[in-house]
């Protein structure tokens, strides 16, 4: 568990950062909180002989709501998504997700940017993204460009980013209606088993919109359009959570590992989800 | 001399026996001031660290150390050639076999070790890791224990002899070149016949699935040979530091008065430190190469793939009873796992340990057990975590059996055990498969536990929440598991016990000073168990200064009197005993100083809490403290200077604690997810030394317990490769997962132990393991469950709601 060798950099500007990314291509790697590249490296999985640290930039993090858009600082904490009343407000999903998120030490260091940034299924936060809508904003060697949190993800630790190039920030309208991550784990500190991240918003006793994700059942996070659409328009009753769960169902791609066989890391999935549902709905 | 404070306040300074003194280890573990072996630092101090196999079986056709030995930094590399001319390649086992230090021709499982790297710093270390190149052809690999015994692949070459005949292993006869031993117990025929005969008979297979002890703290070594004077210092993480000296004076050839081992602080043992491992090995022989100290310490994935594993025993039970649930004959064979060596740390004559306690609490007529070892492509093992030898397989035996028994009869369970409990006039009692249990009051303990939790309620709302399932108004059933538990601890009379023929005695060595404040060392070596608390509140009791006035020693070889170490809760049964009669040693001489002074006769004074005083005179008196200063500045005659005593105890017996738990679960059969509302553990150690300490242990040993019955495994795919290496995968649970315990006790004291201790730092274990499942099982008997194998980690217990047709 000790990483090769490696130069560190702690640059005070993104035209450093993006300098150093230039220079060094596949060698360098930014380091945020840490918590998911440094036990890489400790396991000798990922080789980083350039490790380029952005906590010397300014404005990377923090949290703010503009005209009901919520935007995140790449290099905020977890933690602080937890604690901040401006978010709780305006995208409280955000908060019940963060707390399910490792233990408090990871998060006190962990950041949204590199939960987002991994790629690793895993993550929380992804899925998460995916069901608020979210846009990923990135800068690089050709200027700045945003993507959309559901176009990002390729593969595992594949994303839509470039080498060079660095997120700095996320942002998404705030939701409306009823919100529940729901996520199955084998203990404090797990990944995912299953998770679920629901909004739901309610018009005349009806769904009037939704929106799933589901997190660690496929190389990437899975947005189901399927299963939304599934519950749009009905009352939300047992038949439309069941359509929507088997929607998801077909969307969802998990394999088998410590946690279990896929037979019932679908049956966690739809119980994980079918939960999600019932508990947006009856905050819608 | 007038007495200013009350005889009560007397007790209490003493701080003795039976109250709950604070840790005095805690003031230094809690603000991080422990001495763990990592801590050692010494001047020129090198670095160790493996190169280790990625193959489960394989020939080792190459290894090349150019491109490590050209890194600036590396020192050597040392791989099995260099070790052979010292007879160092192999080394023996705690077991009878033997073991490579480092790769001989070929390996045998994930992670062993394939060539040492020294180095000037650890990371120089881990990188030429990197750089030793090795040629491996891969071989065939077996994991499953009954494949292997039928397998045309040899596993174990040196065991074979030229002609293609199976010598006998250390413990017998071989049936293949695969199988290590056959160990029975008991009558087989008589019991067969019982069994044949029975009115009803109960069997049961189950797998005692293969995990690990996973201390905080990993192993490590430092050695240090100083070349001008012959001397050799190991620091390490020894639970049994006298015995590795004489181990390593054997292999080495270094005179045993010339090597000094240390066990500093250690993080937790669990057994996973009573063995042997190559690290040791590698870092004195490194060090004797360079002449300069050279430290190896493990990483966590080193620490779950290559060090001491637990269990893996294939149980194959039968049960028999009379229509009325009097057991009448049980029958058990165990396929044992040892990995590719038999490294078990069991005393030498009990190559599966004391698994013949497998009767547990029951007065079983007859019975019989067969145990045959079996070597795989698995790490080596086999230790007893958190169990004296192997109690914790047959402890869970017996108490998975009961619970078939009990299903095949209809019977209520907690009913079965008390209609065969052995009774508490029957003490000492000796059981089918030998040992003679010194003294119990089972039905005391068993109606006091289930009272406590109100059994016959709990069953009431267990049935209403059957009917509440079958209505589909609830998704979740509840389970009420039970165990009642017999240990068998405190190895053990030298007469059967020893481990590399020595005897397993231990020591207590005291020396008061003349102020009246005391050191006391003894042979065992606390990881955590908070010896050097609870032995001084012994010693107060018994030489009557108080707890706060002596200093406990344990762990280095050059001042602690020999001794056999700490595991199988060992220490207080043994240790704790020399104690004692040191302490009354002192106390004898104390009494015949007591009288010169007062000027009355030996016989005319009596010990009271922390003086002598002139019978039916109690004014006059003189304390501890007066009589030490005594002892060493007036001349007494006919008696020498000095107060000091020295015990090496020889148990008559071993010890054995009982304990009733009771565990309330509540299961979502949708997730698989596990709920425990309640646990009541009351546990019999004898006579409670603190009660503090105990209860401290038994919320640890409760945890370890429920992480093992939950979730807890080393597991293996075909291809031999450890899926579980990290603490991601591997369960080591939380505050946020451990419930509420509640404790209780009786008291039954040991009659044969001078202070009636019997031992409690793992009757925890042994008795929670077989509670949580039995918990799990028992929510899903009204559903038609008989059995399902540990952990029950959410998968499994989803898969068996689904197999029991209840996701329908
Ligand atoms: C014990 C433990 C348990 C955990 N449990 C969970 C869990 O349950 N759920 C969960 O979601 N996560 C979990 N994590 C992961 C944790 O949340 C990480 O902190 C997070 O995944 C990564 O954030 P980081 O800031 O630590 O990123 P880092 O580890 O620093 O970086 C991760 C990756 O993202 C890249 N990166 C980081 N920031 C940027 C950026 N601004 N631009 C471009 N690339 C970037 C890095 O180059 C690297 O490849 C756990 C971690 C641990 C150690």
């Amino acid at each position: 568990m000790i990483p090769a060798a490696f130069e560190y950099y702690r640059p005070t500007d993104m035209a450093g950062v993006i300098a150093l990314l230039q220079e060094h291509g596949d060698d360098a790697r930014v380091i945020a909180g840490g918590h998911s590249l440094i036990p890489m490296m400790k396991l000798r999985m990922a080789d980083v002989p350039h490790l380029i640290d952005l906590q010397g930039i300014e404005g990377l993090s923090g949290i703010t709501v503009t005209d009901g858009v919520v935007r995140i600082g790449a290099m905020t904490t977890q933690h602080e998504v937890i604690v901040s009343d401006a978010l709780a407000a305006a995208a409280p999903i955000m908060k019940e997700a963060a707390l399910q998120i490792a233990d408090p030490q990871v998060r006190y260091m962990g950041t949204v940017g590199g939960n987002v940034a991994n790629g690793d299924p895993g993550n929380d936060m992804p899925g998460l993204m995916q069901c608020l809508n979210a846009q990923f904003h990135l800068t690089g060697p050709d200027g700045d460009r945003a993507v959309d949190a559901r176009d990002f993800y390729e593969a595992a630790y594949m994303t839509e980013r470039e080498d060079e190039e660095v997120l700095t920030a996320i942002t998404f309208a705030a939701p409306t209606g009823g919100y529940a991550y729901e996520k199955q784990k084998r203990k404090i500190g797990d990944y995912a088993t299953a998770a679920a991240a629901v909004q739901i918003s309610k018009e005349g006793g009806k769904v009037a919109a939704a929106s799933i994700a589901m997190t660690n059942l496929s190389d990437t996070p899975v947005w189901s359009e399927a299963a939304a659409d599934a519950l749009v328009g009905t009352a939300c009753d047992e038949a439309a959570v069941k359509a929507a769960v088997t929607a998801m169902l077909g969307d969802i791609d998990p394999t088998e590992d410590n946690r279990g066989p896929v037979a019932f890391k679908r049956h966690a999935a739809g119980i994980v989800l079918g939960r999600a549902i019932l508990r947006a709905w009856s905050r819608a | 001399m007038k007495d200013e404070i009350t005889r009560e306040d007397r007790v209490a300074n003493l701080k003795g026996m039976g109250c709950s003194r604070k840790r005095v280890e805690d003031a230094r573990f809690t603000q991080g001031k422990g001495n763990y072996v990592d801590d050692i630092k010494l001047p020129g101090m090198l670095h160790g660290d493996f190169v280790r196999s990625p193959y489960a079986h394989a020939r080792v056709k190459s290894i090349n150390i150019d491109a490590a030995m050209a890194l600036p930094g590396v020192v050597a590399v040392l791989t099995a050639k260099d070790l052979e001319p010292l007879n160092l390649h192999w080394m023996p086992t705690l077991a009878g076999d033997k073991q490579m230090v480092l790769a001989d021709g070929k390996v045998l499982f994930q992670g062993q070790e394939v060539a040492f790297v020294v180095a000037s710093d650890r990371y120089v270390a881990a990188d030429a890791v990197e750089l030793v190149e090795v040629e491996y052809e891969e071989l065939e690999v077996i994991v499953d224990p009954f494949k292997s015994l039928q397998s045309d692949v040899v596993l174990r070459e040196d065991l074979v002899a030229e002609d293609g005949s199976i010598p006998n292993g250390a413990h017998g006869p071989r049936k293949h070149h695969n199988h290590i031993f056959t160990w029975e117990a008991g009558d087989l025929e008589a019991t067969e016949q019982v069994i044949d005969n029975a009115e009803v008979v109960a069997t049961e297979e189950m797998y005692y699935h293969r995990t690990h002890p996973c201390p905080l703290e990993t192993c490590g070594s430092v050695a240090s040979m100083d070349k001008v004077n012959g001397k050799l210092t190991l620091w390490g993480t020894f639970q049994a530091p006298h015995v590795v000296r004489t181990v390593a004076s054997l292999l080495s050839g270094i005179e045993e008065h010339n090597i000094r081992v240390v066990s500093p602080d250690i993080g937790g043992g669990f057994g996973n430190k009573v063995g042997v491992y190559p690290g040791y090995v590698c870092s004195i022989v490194a060090s004797i190469v360079t002449g300069v100290p050279v430290k190896w310490v493990e990483d966590r994935m080193e620490n779950l793939m290559s060090t001491a594993f637990a269990r893996d025993y294939w149980m194959k039970g039968k049960i028999s009873a009379t229509k009325d649930g009097k057991i009448t004959g049980l029958h058990c064979h165990v396929t044992a796992d040892h990995g590719a060596f038999d490294a078990c740390a069991d005393p030498t004559k009990f190559p599966a340990g004391f698994m013949n306690i497998c009767t547990g609490s029951y007065d079983i007529p007859v019975a019989y057990l067969g145990v045959d070892g079996v070597y795989t492509n698995k790490a080596p093992g086999g230790v007893s975590y958190r169990c004296s030898f192997r109690v914790t397989e047959a402890v869970y035996f017996i108490e998975r059996m009961i619970e078939v028994l009990a299903i095949e009869l209809n019977m209520d369970a907690a009913e079965l055990r008390r209609i065969n409990f052995i009774k508490k006039e029957q003490f000492p009692y000796t059981a089918a498969l030998g040992w003679e249990y010194d003294s119990g009051d089972y039905h005391t303990a068993w109606d006091k536990a289930l009272e406590a939790v109100d059994y016959k309620g709990l069953r009431a709302e267990q049935a209403q929440r059957v009917e509440d399932f079958k209505a589909g108004k609830t998704r979740k059933i509840m389970g009420v598991g039970l165990s009642f538990f017999t240990e068998i601890v405190g190895a053990g009379p030298v007469k059967n016990c020893d481990i590399l023929g020595m005897g397993m005695f231990d020591s207590c060595e005291i020396r008061i000073h003349p102020t009246g404040s005391a050191v006391a060392r003894l042979g065992t070596i606390s990881q955590g168990q908070g010896h050097a608390t609870t032995f001084a509140q012994i010693l107060a009791t018994e030489i009557g200064l108080s707890a706060e006035s002596i200093t406990i020693e344990e762990g280095d070889t050059d001042t602690a009197p020999y001794g056999l170490g700490t595991y199988g809760s060992r220490s207080t049964p043994v240790a704790g005993a020399a104690a004692a009669m040191a302490g009354r040693k002192i106390r004898a001489k104390a009494q015949m100083i007591a009288a010169y002074l007062l000027e009355v006769h030996d016989n005319d004074v009596e010990f009271d809490v922390d003086r002598f005083v002139v019978k039916g005179a109690p004014e006059r008196f003189k304390t501890m403290k007066e009589i030490a200063y005594a002892a060493y500045n007036q001349a007494i005659p006919g008696l020498e200077p000095g107060l000091e005593a020295v015990s090496y105890y020889d148990p008559p017996n071993m010890t054995y604690p009982f304990g009733a738990y009771v565990c309330v679960m509540d299961i979502d059969v949708d997730t698989g997810v596990p709920e425990i509302r309640r646990f009541y553990a009351l546990d019999d150690c004898g006579t409670r030394i603190n009660p503090m300490v105990i209860e401290g242990q038994i919320h640890g040993g409760l945890t370890e317990a429920l992480a093992v019955a939950l979730g807890q495994e080393i597991a293996y795919d075909d291809m031999g490769n450890v899926k579980t290496g990290t603490l991601m995968d591997f369960f080591l649970p939380t505050a946020w997962e451990v419930p509420n315990y509640e404790t209780d006790f009786t008291v039954t004291p040991s009659p044969h132990h001078p202070i009636g201790a019997k031992g409690v730092g793992e009757s925890p274990h042994v008795g929670g393991v077989p509670c949580f499942s039995n918990a799990v099982q028992d929510a899903f008997r009204p559903f038609g469950n008989r059995h399902t194998n540990m952990p029950h980690d959410h998968w499994r217990i989803w898969q068996t709601a689904n197999n029991l047709g209840m996701h329908d």
